[in-house]
């Protein structure tokens, strides 16, 4: 009996696992972004394995030779390069650096700047000051004119380019978590559990991370795309990524002189960089809402409608 | 020869002396010769500069206006046709990197159409698609902003105050308020002006125009030193002045700073 | 007298949200005579605004949409005429004032502008706006009209914004004033001043006065009828007098007897023991003293109210009692120990023993906690009750005694109303089993008939388990009803301390004389008589 009564709230409220997903199917758009997303990780982790010889295989018959052919089988069906290299494998091998780079800075980035903001939101004036300072003089500076100094003195590798990516990224992080700390933390309920006895490591455990960690993976989700086009444009401009390793920036930069000819070189590793980065700011636009308690029946809503 | 050029760049004397002279050097703007040039890398920086800044005030200029009368436009019908031309523009700033703009924006009109030149300055034609490209990120950034911005002040008290008042649509949108609503704007269009440079560094690259980012480009590819520090200073000094602006602009704005 | 000045016939409104359409107001009709006060009386959500909002054409549609109806003033229907009629209407003929000034002042223009702005919107001259601006300046009583003409709203007090706000609203004399909840932000004595100017100003200009409103004694003091709302349905119409002495409908009973400040006066029981005894307590904010000297004792079982406006350090006081804020000097010992000096450890062992029911449950309860966790977060802290099915019969039992049950045990706070999440924050409050419970305005968010069934509760746990109450409040009728031990606080001071009976029935000091006439009787006759009397001294 008491479980009958019982069953009704909780299934409507625990089931949050389920109701994510099917949220995720009724938001067409957002659901081809992560179809498209979990393609291109597939592409990144497994495409080295299986594609990666290909990719580096040189054929001088098949130089500049044009897509939409499928005259020499499929590997050339987009086109080859100027060493006649399939362009469809080294666009597949391509998202391997692209996205390590990516994840990379991004993990890095939210972690050090969670942390660091979490500190500043809840340490003393003199800290945070320290803290948020630093933030600002990395804020207020172009940070691709960052990255181009930085990887100039140290050299340009792929830990390089996530370490100096990273720094630029941080005070994102850094200011957000800040933020939200600074808010919640003045918030009645946390004051309820100081008065209650609650010691810091459970204000942050259980009042303050629950709050701040949906804003921070949906801010991460945008800087994805961000920083996805922050590697591709260091690439381009030879002070990223360096041959033979590929990334899509480098790939464009590498089709640049043949503009003229041949512009499915410089155009298909463009393209890859742009569908991944609209997949990402689409499902962030998603994520903004289907993580705020206070915004998710906009989502739930469009169920009650259509049945 | 190479004591010359040792006592001509001051590498013979003590290390500490080298470093204090290198540093007040560095306070009067003498960051030395440029490696390349043969010449102050001061000017050679200061003569990009003179490209750059109107390139960068022209675009800007364009984004604050644009910006700010679409956002306006979008944030009072939302769901309308501006609001959707607004996020899809933001949409495409946000994914597209500014370099591939620039390179599908060169087949197209400059060797496919022909309608602009490639790459150079000289014309007024030359600025037409450095300015294009280099719009179209921070646009899409500052509208969403103004756009946000302006939801957030039309839905204020202080409109529905100005509503009972008898106030018209005019003075209610743009006095009102677009002065509370360009608030926030302000902050982002300080953040984006910086961030310019970054744009310029691509744009600059590929259109051949001879700016600071391009020199920054250069100069580090080439090497040389006393130029990518010469700039990077000079830079950090623009931001500095501009960051003071925009405190200032703040200021003239909201009376509750003032006081 | 008797002809209406504007008249609201069986107007309906919806308001489309995704969750579904809600009937904001059903059929309500109402008119307002010229010279005439009438009253809008209801609780939050009862749709009191929305009538007044549709005759100033305010509702947003979409998501508001007007079903029927028609707004008659002037010989026309103000829902038919078309937007510019209607704008110049606006301001000219009916004006409003609003309940937070604050924010419906535009913070980046000066005052001066705005209220100058009322006759050049209608396109009167600025030279001739401004003269009739300092005028009203001056007669709605602030000092220096020329220099207030150029400060901004955030250099003024909340009094002095709501005088400026009405100085506005009667810059082209209008017709019609409408006033939505004008007084609700603002301390009691400033309240009674402001309502007076209203009927200074009503009997000089011969306007007609719409008063919005959820408080009794504001609708006796000032209006002439009232019209009570519940759930967008008028439930009774009538004058004053005779709407508050022969109430028809049940809901307007209710809200009757629910009105604080009328119920048997608790005596304090001298013989229990002492549990808290705070002396001389300081703390200051920079130059501003929050608390000066402060001393107070509370036995076993006592409820000590603690009154004061806004800014008399009332709520200083129990922050430093839960060492929220550090005091400067003195010292408060909790059964013989000092709660300002003592270490971490041993307060931790005193933070079971000393609860807190804060103002406002929407804030004070974790949104992503479920009821059980917020009442089981005690016993993690603590390491009380490991036992986990004992937790769960444990706070069902606290749910059940502050009149809440069973199957609320999973759902999360967004699913209660307020009244029941005041109820949630209360049996947290006892899950611990305190010996005292601080309230800090813990009735003051919710509506007048859950403040009376929660003061009950509040009254109930105090006889029944003995707990002590430091009840901070600035609603005068509430601490009659709930306290036996009254002090009165102005600017960090106690100015005057007693029995409950002895301060209501014979207050000595001026301020306290001054808090109580400010404080509004539900009842007309007795504020006539007040009104009429000499204030006490």
């Amino acid at each position: 009996m008491a479980d009958l009564t019982l069953a009704k709230p909780a299934k409507e409220l625990n089931g949050r696992g389920p109701s994510i997903l099917s949220m995720l199917w009724r938001d067409k758009l957002a659901f081809i972004s992560a179809v498209v997303l979990i393609l291109i990780v597939l592409f990144a982790i497994f495409g080295p394995m299986f594609l990666g010889d290909l990719a580096t295989k040189q054929n001088l018959r098949g130089r500049n030779f044009a897509p939409f052919s499928m005259e020499r089988g499929w590997a050339l069906f987009l086109g080859g390069d100027s060493l006649g290299r399939s362009m469809l494998a080294r666009l597949v091998v391509g998202a391997h650096s692209t996205i390590l780079i990516a994840a990379g800075t991004v993990l890095a980035a939210a972690i050090v700047g969670a942390v660091l903001g979490l500190i500043a939101g809840y340490s003393g004036k003199t800290t945070s000051q320290v803290i948020m300072r630093l933030a600002d003089v990395i804020m207020s500076f172009p940070s691709l004119l960052i990255a181009v100094v930085v990887l100039y003195v140290l050299g340009a590798s792929i830990p390089n380019m996530i370490l100096v990516l990273a720094i630029t990224r941080i005070p994102i992080y850094l200011r957000t978590t800040r933020a939200e700390v600074l808010e919640v933390r003045e918030r009645m309920f946390v004051q309820a559990a100081v008065v209650m006895g609650a010691g810091h490591a459970r204000i942050i455990l259980r009042h303050i991370l629950p709050v701040v960690i949906p804003t921070l993976v949906t801010i991460a989700t945008l800087d994805f795309a961000f920083v996805m086009l922050a590697e591709s444009s260091l690439s381009f401009l030879g002070i990223g990524v360096q041959p033979p390793d590929i990334t899509w920036g480098l790939m464009v930069a590498q089709g640049r002189p043949y503009l003229n000819t041949a512009w499915w070189l410089a155009f298909w590793p463009g393209l890859m960089i742009v569908i991944t980065a609209l997949s990402l700011n689409l499902l962030s636009n998603w994520l903004r809402i289907a993580l705020d308690p206070a915004q998710r029946w906009r989502l739930e809503a469009r169920k009650t409608k259509n049945v | 020869m190479k004591t010359d050029f040792r006592a001509l760049h001051g590498l013979d004397l003590p290390l500490l002396e080298q470093f204090g002279r290198y540093v007040w050097d560095l306070l009067h703007l003498d960051f030395g010769e440029s490696l390349r040039k043969a010449r102050p890398a001061i000017d050679i920086v200061l003569e990009a500069y003179a490209w750059t800044l109107p390139l960068a005030l022209i675009t800007m200029g364009l984004v604050v206006v644009s910006a700010i009368v679409l956002g306006s436009l979008a944030a009072f019908r939302v769901g309308g046709f501006f609001d959707r031309l607004v996020s899809i523009v933001s949409l495409v700033g946000a994914s597209a990197p500014d370099f591939w703009i620039a390179i599908v924006a060169i087949v197209v009109f400059a060797l496919g159409l022909g309608w602009v030149p490639t790459s150079g300055v000289g014309t007024p034609l030359h600025w037409v698609l450095p300015i294009a490209v280099l719009f179209i990120r921070p646009f899409g950034l500052v509208v969403q902003v103004v756009r946000g911005s302006m939801l957030t002040a039309l839905g204020s008290l202080y409109v529905k105050t100005a509503r009972a008042k008898g106030v018209k649509n005019m003075p209610l949108v743009f006095v009102h308020t677009l002065r509370n609503g360009m608030l926030p704007v302000i902050t982002v269009i300080g953040d984006q002006a910086a961030a310019l440079l970054n744009g310029a560094v691509i744009v600059e690259t590929i259109f051949g125009f001879p700016g600071i980012g391009k020199l920054m480009i250069d100069s580090i590819l080439q090497r040389d030193f006393n130029v990518v520090l010469a700039a990077i200073m000079v830079t950090a000094l623009a931001i500095f002045i501009m960051n003071i602006l925009i405190d200032i602009a703040y200021g003239l704005l909201d009376p509750r700073i003032r006081h | 007298m008797s002809e209406a000045l504007l008249t609201v016939k069986n107007l309906s409104v919806d308001f489309h949200t995704a969750r579904g359409t809600v009937h904001a107001v059903k059929n309500v009709s109402w008119s307002v005579a010229r010279g005439e006060t009438l009253a809008i009386l209801g609780e939050s959500g009862s749709g009191k605004s929305v009538s007044a909002n549709a005759v100033m054409n305010l509702l947003d549609i979409p998501p508001a949409e007007i079903v029927s109806g028609e707004i008659l003033y002037d010989g026309k229907d103000l829902l038919k005429v078309d937007y510019e009629t209607h704008r110049a209407l606006n301001g000219k003929k009916i004006a409003m004032i609003f309940q937070d000034p604050l924010g419906h002042l535009n913070p980046v223009y000066t005052v001066g502008w705005q209220i100058v702005e009322m006759m050049t919107a209608h396109g009167r001259p600025a030279d001739a706006a401004r003269q009739r601006a300092l005028e009203l300046i001056t007669r709605v009583g602030l000092p220096e009209p020329e220099q207030a003409m150029r400060k901004y709203p955030h250099q003024f007090s909340g009094g002095q914004r709501q005088r400026l706000m009405i100085a506005m609203a009667l810059m082209l004399k209008p017709d019609l004033l409408i006033a939505d909840e004008p007084t609700t932000a603002l301390d009691v004595t400033i309240q009674a001043e402001v309502l007076a100017l209203l009927k200074e100003l009503q009997a000089e200009t011969g306007m007609g006065l719409v008063l919005i409103t959820h408080d009794l004694g504001v609708v006796a003091e000032i209006a002439d009828r009232v019209v009570v709302m519940n759930k967008g349905e008028i439930v009774e119409t009538g004058t004053v007098r005779e709407v508050y002495h022969a109430p028809k409908h049940p809901y307007t009973r209710k809200l009757i007897d629910a009105a604080p400040g009328k119920g048997e006066i608790t005596l304090l029981d001298p013989s229990a023991p002492l549990l808290l005894d705070a002396q001389k307590l300081n703390k200051t904010y920079g130059s501003f003293a929050a608390l000066k000297d402060v001393s107070l004792t509370i036995a076993r079982g006592q409820s000590l109210a603690v009154v004061g406006e806004s800014g008399s350090g009332k709520s200083t006081l129990a922050r430093t009692l839960l060492r929220l804020e550090q005091a400067d000097s003195g010292q408060a010992l909790w059964k013989g120990r000092d709660l300002i000096s003592m270490g971490a450890k041993e307060l931790l062992g005193v933070r079971r023993e000393i609860q807190m029911v804060f103002q406002d449950p929407t804030q004070s309860l974790n949104p992503r906690m479920s009821v059980y966790s917020l009442i089981a977060e005690g016993w993690d802290i603590h390491k009380l009750m490991p036992d986990r099915r004992a937790r769960r019969a444990r706070v069902i039992e606290l749910l059940e005694q502050v009149g809440l049950s069973a199957e609320h045990v999973d759902r999360y706070p967004h699913q209660f109303s307020g009244g029941q999440r005041q109820r949630i924050a209360i049996a947290r409050a006892l899950a611990l089993e305190p010996e005292m419970i601080i309230c800090d305005e813990a009735v003051s968010a919710l509506d007048v008939s859950i403040q009376a069934q929660v003061i009950a509760l509040l009254d109930d746990l105090r006889r029944r388990l003995n707990i002590s109450f430091l009840f901070i409040a600035h609603d005068l009728g509430v601490v009659r009803d709930f306290a036996d031990t009254v002090i009165v606080m102005k600017s960090g001071e106690i100015v005057e301390r007693g029995p409950t009976a002895q301060i209501f029935d014979a207050p000595q000091h001026p301020y306290t004389q001054r808090l109580l006439a400010a404080n509004l009787d539900p009842d007309p006759d007795v504020q006539a008589q007040r009104r009429n009397a000499p204030v006490h001294a």
